[in-house]
């Protein structure tokens, strides 16, 4: 069951993100991008990470989806559509080395040797994992508070950063 | 044969490279921008992987917390950038990233 539900979900994933690619019109290559998260967050949910799923669909789809389309529609250029440049062979057989360098690397480790436990927080399969991610979060002893309050400061730089940008100057 | 490990990193590497691809090959820069997006949600996707199969019948969360950290990294690189193209628009009217190179010494 859960199989043939990953092959669907590879198939619209990797289908997707290679129309996004490929695709001329850079208008719908963002709508495929946004089917692209869908299909990530679905992957999630095979995975057991009910709360990532929810996460992916809000911030990826809900946020950065319509941010993306409205950059999209504020600086349109329909004479030049969505090229590729000069270097796209290169690229090419670049991403192809790293492609297979990675599935050679995945294939040849023994994945059981490194299955060592250690002391992070633990849940077992089919069980909900929100409550346990606030604690794998915030606990005393091997928690990511600084981290967490780091993230809140980088986002506020942001959003302050962003807003200065884009302001239109009344006059200088 | 059942579901492992392998299959997701495979799939997250291929997700990865397409859109190391399109990152390096595209002119637009909202283009690469998404480019980028896409090698980012590749890399989650390895990350909960490993936090679901690396120890069996059990969920390791550090992995869900790194998913959660890179989520938060890209939605403010993705306000920052986007920011920065329409400003590079508003002074150009092309974001064609061929055409920004008035730091080429």
């Amino acid at each position: 069951m859960i199989e043939v539900a990953f092959w669907i979900i590879a198939i619209v994933l990797v289908g997707s993100a290679l129309a996004v690619v490929l695709i001329r019109d850079v208008f719908r290559a963002a709508l495929l991008l946004i089917m692209c998260f869908f299909a990530v967050a679905a992957l999630y949910i095979t995975l057991n990470a009910d709360f990532l799923a929810a996460v992916q669909v809000l911030v990826y789809v809900g946020a950065i989806g319509v941010l993306l389309i409205f950059a999209i529609m504020l600086t349109r250029d329909l004479r030049h559509g969505n090229p590729f440049n000069r270097i796209s062979g290169p690229a090419l057989l670049l991403a192809l080395l790293v492609l297979a360098t990675i599935v050679g690397v995945v294939i040849g480790t023994d994945w059981d040797a490194v299955s060592q436990t250690s002391n992070a927080v633990n849940v077992p399969v089919d069980e909900p994992t929100t409550s346990h991610i606030a604690e794998a979060l915030f606990n005393q002893d091997n928690g990511f508070v600084l981290p967490f309050e780091i993230a809140s400061v980088l986002l506020l730089a942001a959003l302050i950063g962003a807003v200065v940008l884009v302001r239109h100057k009344e006059k200088d | 044969m059942s579901l492992g490990l392998e299959h997701y990193l495979i799939l997250s590497g291929i997700l990865f490279c397409i859109g190391l691809y399109g990152a390096l090959a595209k002119r637009n820069a909202v283009a690469i921008l998404m480019c980028i997006e896409i090698m980012l949600n590749a890399v989650n996707i390895a990350m909960i992987a490993f936090s679901r199969y690396l120890v069996p019948d059990v969920v390791v969360l550090t992995g869900h917390v790194f998913a959660i950290f890179i989520m938060t990294v890209a939605a403010a690189e993705a306000a920052v950038a986007l920011a920065i193209i329409i400003t590079i628009y508003r002074s150009r009217t092309s974001i064609d990233v061929e055409g920004v190179d008035s730091m080429q010494g």
